[in-house]
């Protein structure tokens, strides 16, 4: 099996794109499908999904980017860290022209920081292994799909003995939003397809008690052309016919248990807590805090830096961006003052944020 | 004493620097005696219209499978000549080099310029050399300058694409950013991909057979492809459509680009060129490049559509239409 091309046949793409037109013909209102993941986002855009599908299908994105979600606040501090002298800090690269409330961590690295960008949070341990003088902070921003080896590398530190490893943890959680999302009045979806990678890891049954409160259908999706485009026929099948369950489309990676062992990985290294999200505000139990018994891996109560005063960048629409109320065209920031090369909001520079996406893609 | 590395003494233009263009530099490099060294060279020229360019060389790290900084140095200032259709002639190189850099290192990088400057037919005809302290450099920068004649009638230009025209590329796309970024310390990458950095004027001398039918060359260095052709589609006023199918991409470089999430369509190339041909004239581009070995897997990846504010937009291997921007920021630092 070539996993790399046959979920990208043009021939199966063709087909389920003709079932998705034969089955919503005529319908008046378009179906709204909403994903929430900031990788189906880009997937959609990257293979031009949207042109494959008939004006009564609306594919929208709700708060799928986790850089994007992280309020300004964490970024700020994460600048603070890096003006610290001798502390290295590591991060994925979309963290680097993410703008805080003044600065950036690209502009801090040409001022003098270092900041180093890694593939892997067992790189930074690396790091911290071969410069004991330093201190190595790793910038822990992702959803459930990253939170695991995260959580490993501070494991992996724990076992070396390593007294200079910490995370700035800003870990986000799913479903809640979701729930926010389908209560919100304002807000009308006929379906969601489920994040692929996030739902390996905490099971598809995770969905269920949201579509028995709501009553939306919810697919979990794979990032393929042919993933998301059956996943969309499936949701497309619900909605017509009035169901609502919950199904896996992504069959070959996700379970309805999930992944059990990366599950405890989490339940021993990180607990829930009350997290902000931008657009959205506080949701109970939605993030991931370090656990008591590894603090002394926490960057944030490890070493206290002064942070400065919160800057929100007016104009900015990145959180009704992120709850799917508004698109990057409708934003009169977009393109305009708010580009790639000078970005306003996160949602602009953020490897899966929205509006990177519309300009890199859809112009 | 240390007789293998660089020491800051080699860049003060005394003794020492003689001593390293007696022992090192010049028998690595030129074809000018010492007796015959002066600040610039003369050149002999019959009149006509010259090519110049410059470039540097910060590439990292400076080996890297299928090259070094030496040799892509070399290429890249021959196919920046080329790609004005012209006939590379002579080119000067200036390094830089950090106290401590090893001497056996250097030799290594001089000995493939040479190699490369004799393939292509350029003689290098004027250098210097400066030293920086340990620290302030990174082992070694290179920049060059050079000159070729242009002997051909021809505009091609980057303004010169016209509606109608197919777009031509020598080869698959991505595989020198791909090599070096495997060769980076820190990702221990085994793609089996080597960088495809080559002198491509022989190729150019070849299309000039065109004539009129050959319209713009550029090479798709930094940026990649995706950037050189929207720089091109904003100087001709044009829309660009690609076909993402016909892309050549070896398996190797579409590997990693999915591991690390990369788009080879903005990854750099050091051996292709991307010709934009009147339409009649592609089949006969196409074949010979194929006839050629920096050409056996040449390829037509698109058109010009219609007139524009310049645009550059992809049929996506599923069939969908997706736009392709200028790369923003730095996908890849110092891959060249």
């Amino acid at each position: 099996m070539n996993y790399l091309d046959q979920f990208r046949d043009k021939e199966l793409v063709r087909g389920l794109s003709q079932r998705i037109r034969t089955l919503t013909q005529g319908r008046g209102k378009p179906l709204t499908f909403m994903e929430v993941c900031g990788t189906h986002t880009m997937a959609i855009y990257q293979y031009g999904l949207r042109t494959l599908l008939p004006p009564e299908v609306r594919l929208i994105s709700g708060p799928g980017c986790p850089v994007c979600v992280t309020p300004n606040g964490y970024l700020d501090r994460a600048i603070a860290l890096c003006r610290q002298p001798d502390l290295i800090i590591a991060t994925f690269g979309d963290m680097m022209r993410v703008p805080g409330s003044s600065s950036s961590l690209m502009v801090e690295r040409a001022k003098g920081a270092e900041v180093r960008i890694v593939y892997s949070p067992l790189d930074a341990v690396r790091i911290a292994v071969k410069n004991p003088g330093k201190r190595v902070v790793f910038l822990g921003v992702g959803f459930e799909t990253t939170a695991p080896t995260i959580a490993g590398s501070i494991l992996a530190a724990k076992a070396l003995g390593l007294g200079n490893y910490f995370v700035l943890a800003s870990h986000k959680t799913m479903p809640q939003p979701m729930a926010i999302l389908s209560a919100d009045p304002e807000i009308s979806v006929d379906g969601y397809l489920c994040p692929a990678h996030v739902s390996a890891i905490i099971g598809a049954n995770a969905y269920r008690p949201l579509c028995a409160e709501y009553g939306i259908p919810c697919v979990v999706t794979g990032f393929e052309p042919t993933d998301v485009m059956q996943g969309v026929e499936m949701l497309v099948r619900q909605a017509l016919s009035g169901e609502s369950r919950v199904e896996i489309q992504y069959s070959r990676v996700v379970r309805w248990e999930g992944n059990l062992k990366a599950q405890a990985i989490l339940a021993e290294v990180f607990t829930p807590f009350d997290a902000d999200w931008r657009g959205i505000g506080v949701l109970p139990g939605s993030g991931l805090k370090i656990a008591q018994r590894y603090q002394a891996f926490d960057a944030e109560l490890a070493i206290p830096v002064a942070v400065e005063e919160l800057k929100e960048h007016k104009g900015c629409l990145c959180g009704e961006m992120l709850k799917g109320k508004v698109s990057p065209f409708d934003c009169p920031l977009f393109g305009k003052s708010c580009t790639p090369e000078s970005p306003i909001g996160a949602c602009m520079v953020s490897s899966e944020g929205t509006c990177a996406a519309a300009y890199k893609y859809a112009r | 004493m240390d007789n293998d590395i660089i020491l800051l003494g080699h860049g003060s233009g005394g003794k020492l620097s003689h001593q390293l263009l007696d022992d090192l530099i010049i028998p690595l490099l030129s074809q000018t005696p010492s007796a015959g060294q002066n600040d610039a060279a003369v050149l002999e020229f019959k009149g006509g219209k010259l090519a110049f360019t410059t470039d540097s060389y910060v590439v990292d790290p400076i080996f890297f499978p299928g090259g070094n900084i030496g040799d892509l140095a070399v290429n890249g200032t021959v196919n920046d000549l080329a790609m004005m259709g012209a006939r590379p002639l002579y080119m000067g190189v200036g390094l830089i080099l950090e106290e401590g850099f090893a001497k056996s290192e250097l030799s290594q990088i001089l000995a493939s310029m040479r190699t490369a400057a004799d393939a292509a037919g350029i003689a290098i005809v004027t250098g210097d050399t400066k030293v920086v302290p340990k620290g302030k450099g990174d082992r070694i920068f290179i920049n060059t300058s050079g000159i070729g004649v242009v002997e051909h009638g021809l505009r091609i230009d980057g303004a010169a694409g016209r509606v109608g025209d197919k777009v031509i590329v020598n080869g698959s796309i991505g595989d020198h950013g791909i090599a070096v970024l495997s060769a980076r310390e820190g990702l221990e990458i085994d793609s089996g991909i080597r960088s495809d950095s080559a002198s491509l004027n022989g190729l150019v001398g070849e299309l000039l057979a065109l004539s009129g039918g050959l319209h713009v060359l550029r090479d798709p260095t930094r940026g990649g492809v995706a950037t050189t052709l929207k720089e091109i589609a904003i100087q001709s006023g044009v829309t660009i459509m690609l076909d993402e199918e016909s892309l050549p991409i070896n398996p190797g470089v579409r590997g990693v680009c999915s591991i690390l999430g990369l788009d080879p369509l903005y990854v750099a190339n050091e051996g292709k060129l991307l010709a934009l041909v009147a339409p009649e004239r592609a089949e006969e581009a196409l074949r010979i490049m194929r006839q050629h070995p920096q050409g056996r897997d040449a390829a037509i990846i698109g058109e010009l559509t219609e007139v524009s504010d310049g645009r550059v937009q992809m049929k996506t291997s599923v069939g969908g239409v997706r736009g392709v921007e200028m790369l923003a920021g730095e996908q890849l630092p110092r891959i060249c």
